[in-house]
């Protein structure tokens, strides 16, 4: 049913449909909308759930690792601090083989202390071992929880999934979506069905001492299944199409990309002020496109390398940096075409919207305009530079 | 024979006062028991893979948050209507409790879940080398408060653990040695018979990190108690219900077979301050035993 709500308060709701036995969070802006409502929903017995009121982040996510491997699927969200203060344990989610679904309400990273959207806490854990999607607009952060679970359940993933949504953007942003109903998630996502549990009448040890004799190989297993994720998550989105009729492709989106001179590459809600300005500009008969990254992890390299292989130029567009080196999603672009025949002429690196700072349609035609034979590494667009001023002398 | 359900062949040192007491605790408990152990020498010398010494459902996630996971596992249990007939257990040594643990811990105490935790307290970090802990005795010589010319040791007393989660207002809290093995088993099967949380802390010698001999651990332990200086109490629903009283014996007869103490023995002053100590829990504790009372306990109720 179309509803227009806020995009916490749907996501919510969307939570509530794949029924967690167990949600545990700490409230952190931009997420707390999301737990709260789920808070409101167990307290009025609409949502059969132990909720767990943590005293912290670290807690939040050891206790939904706990009831996972008692069996029961379970559901955390966080944002910046939060999910940095939980690194250890997201880490040792995925190195266990547990299934989950976090929500990350994508927000700047402290100092100086900002509650705004980028995206540099997701995307600085992106060697945990997670699937990593990110969602253009509420719908789609709705469906990618659904798809999520679906995914992260699935017997030859056995994975987490970090849904990342633009902090306020998305979670505070009131849209029209599609909740579907109870029968139709119930169908697309059935009960949650675990490989090992802790359990009394068949008792296993989770989490042993593991030596250099056996470590690398279950490193190993979890690049191989990221790797396999890549074929599963088209499949799956494939399928949620059938039931819920919109379509993802699940790892990349091509927006007015097959004869595209130039192409922008994102990942997030920025994803719609670019269709915006390709729109515009295809209407002036511009050839520009937009290519959004969905799975940030697995990274797609190869269905990217087939989308852009014929682009003359591209601009990658990044909400998080890898201070001292180059924009982490640029980095990744380049690399999916280095040592290829087709590439293109020019891959550039534009450096967005940190901590909150609105990125405009015209912040998406500079960063065109800067989008010329001369290669751009990290390039910040919409400084300010009188605040660049200062001197020590 | 006698089915243990942590089972012998693990790595532990022998004389390790931990793996025995472990070995009490899940006996005592049953198989209908969860274990969610903290990174520690327990964690370490009983689950090398592909072996695995237990015999009941086992996990470890990190260092610090056995009480979080724990919290998980009931949270999960009492949504699948199975936590009646389940023990959970978390368990971890003393830095994995009172120290980088501690946040956790209060957060499953106050949230009122009905698991035992159980802390192991060989009073410092012996998986890395005998490391000061928060619960390091006084003028112990660890490898970070070492001896040397301008100090006897570890500079404080142990952070008051039984005293910081009665104070959560929590249905039990104990102290058990291994050195007093039935009292330790009785103890573990009456946590688990109250709902809610609760909380015991085990004295286990260190043959290695504390420097005895390895056959000495159940003596050491005992003297410990016997001493005052690790006072075995019990307290339900916040009221102090039993304490194990002794015949009090010199501070010295338990430092001197311990090489983390042996600085102290040329050092009148310092083995007063222990001896303070041990005086203080008697009196506080009422340990000592009047002539007539030549048993080794008090219990209220039994």
């Amino acid at each position: 049913m179309k509803e227009f709500i806020e995009g916490s308060f749907a996501v919510a709701e969307i939570v509530k449909l794949c029924k967690p036995g167990v949600i545990s969070a700490y409230p952190i802006t931009p997420q707390t909308h999301i737990v709260e409502e789920l808070a409101q929903m167990v307290s009025d017995g609409k949502l059969n759930a132990q909720f767990v009121n943590v005293e912290s982040e670290h807690s939040a996510a050891s206790v939904v690792l706990g009831a996972v491997a008692a069996g029961v699927r379970a559901y955390t969200a966080t944002s910046s601090q939060g999910l940095f203060y939980m690194a250890e344990v997201v880490f040792n989610i995925a190195g266990l083989r547990l299934p989950l679904v976090l929500t990350c309400a994508n927000r700047a990273i402290s100092a100086p202390i900002n509650i705004w959207n980028d995206q540099q806490d997701s995307v600085s854990l992106r060697d945990a071992g997670w699937i990593q999607l990110y969602a253009e607009d509420v719908q789609e952060a709705v469906d990618l929880h659904l798809i999520g679970y679906r995914i992260s359940e699935d017997k030859s993933m056995m994975l987490p999934v970090m849904v990342c949504m633009d902090g306020f953007i998305l979670t505070h942003g009131i849209e029209t979506v599609d909740i579907p109903t109870q029968e139709q998630v119930d169908k697309f996502l059935p009960a949650y069905r675990p490989l090992y549990k802790l359990d009394p009448q068949d008792p296993i040890t989770i989490g042993p001492l593991v030596d250099p004799d056996a470590y690398m190989e279950t490193r190993f297993a979890i690049q191989k299944t990221l790797d396999e994720a890549l074929g599963l998550i088209p499949k799956v989105t494939a399928e949620f199409s059938k039931v819920f009729g919109r379509n993802y492709n699940g790892l990349i989106e091509e927006y007015r990309v097959k004869d595209a001179e130039r192409v922008i590459v994102a990942m997030g809600s920025v994803c719609g002020t670019v269709k915006e300005v390709v729109d515009e500009l295809r209407a002036k008969g511009k050839k520009v496109g937009l290519l959004k990254v969905t799975s940030y992890r697995p990274f797609p390299a190869q269905v990217i390398y087939e989308a852009l292989k014929n682009t003359p130029k591209v601009a990658v567009l990044d909400r998080a940096l890898s201070l001292g080196s180059y924009a982490p999603l640029a980095v990744e672009i380049k690399a999916a075409f280095f040592g290829k025949k087709k590439k293109p002429e020019v891959i550039s690196s534009f450096v967005v919207g940190l901590g909150g700072r609105d990125i405009t349609k015209d912040s998406i035609k500079e960063v065109l305009r800067l989008l010329t034979a001369k290669e751009k590494s990290c390039e910040f667009i919409d400084l300010k530079p009188e605040l660049l001023k200062e001197s020590y002398e | 024979m006698n089915k243990h359900l942590f089972n012998v062949g693990h790595t532990a040192c022998a004389g390790c006062g931990q793996s025995l007491a472990a070995r009490l605790v899940i006996d005592a408990s049953g198989p209908n028991t969860i274990v969610v152990n903290n990174t520690g020498c327990l964690e370490v010398f009983s689950t090398k893979y592909p072996e695995s010494a237990w015999e009941v459902p086992w996990i470890h996630s990190l260092f610090e948050n056995a009480a979080a996971v724990a919290s998980g596992v009931e949270a999960a249990l009492k949504y699948l209507g199975k936590k009646d007939g389940i023990n959970v257990i978390a368990q971890g040594g003393d830095g994995g409790t009172a120290d980088i643990g501690l946040q956790a811990l209060s957060g499953m105490l106050e949230r009122g879940h009905d698991i035992l935790y159980v802390c192991y307290d060989n009073e410092a970090y012996m998986n890395t080398g005998a490391q000061r802990s928060g619960l390091t005795p006084f003028s112990s010589n660890t490898s970070t408060s070492p001896i040397g010319t301008q100090s006897i040791g570890n500079i404080r007393p142990k952070k008051p653990m039984p005293e910081i989660v009665l104070a959560h207002g929590i249905p039990y809290v104990a102290t058990a040695s291994v050195g007093f093995v039935q009292d330790l088993q009785r103890k573990v099967k009456k946590a688990h018979s109250i709902k809610g949380p609760k909380y015991i802390q085990i004295h286990v010698p260190c043959p290695l990190g504390w420097r005895h001999e390895s056959a000495r651990t159940i003596e050491i332990g005992k003297l410990a108690v016997e001493t005052g200086l690790y006072p075995l109490i019990e307290y339900e629903f916040g009221k102090l219900l039993a304490v194990r009283q002794i015949q009090p014996k010199p501070v010295e007869e338990y430092l001197k077979a311990q090489g983390r103490f042996k600085h102290l023995l040329n050092n009148p002053d310092a083995i007063k301050q222990i001896q303070d100590i041990a005086d203080s829990n008697i009196l506080k504790y009422n340990l000592k035993a009047q002539p007539s009372q030549t048993s080794s306990s008090r219990q209220a109720n039994e």
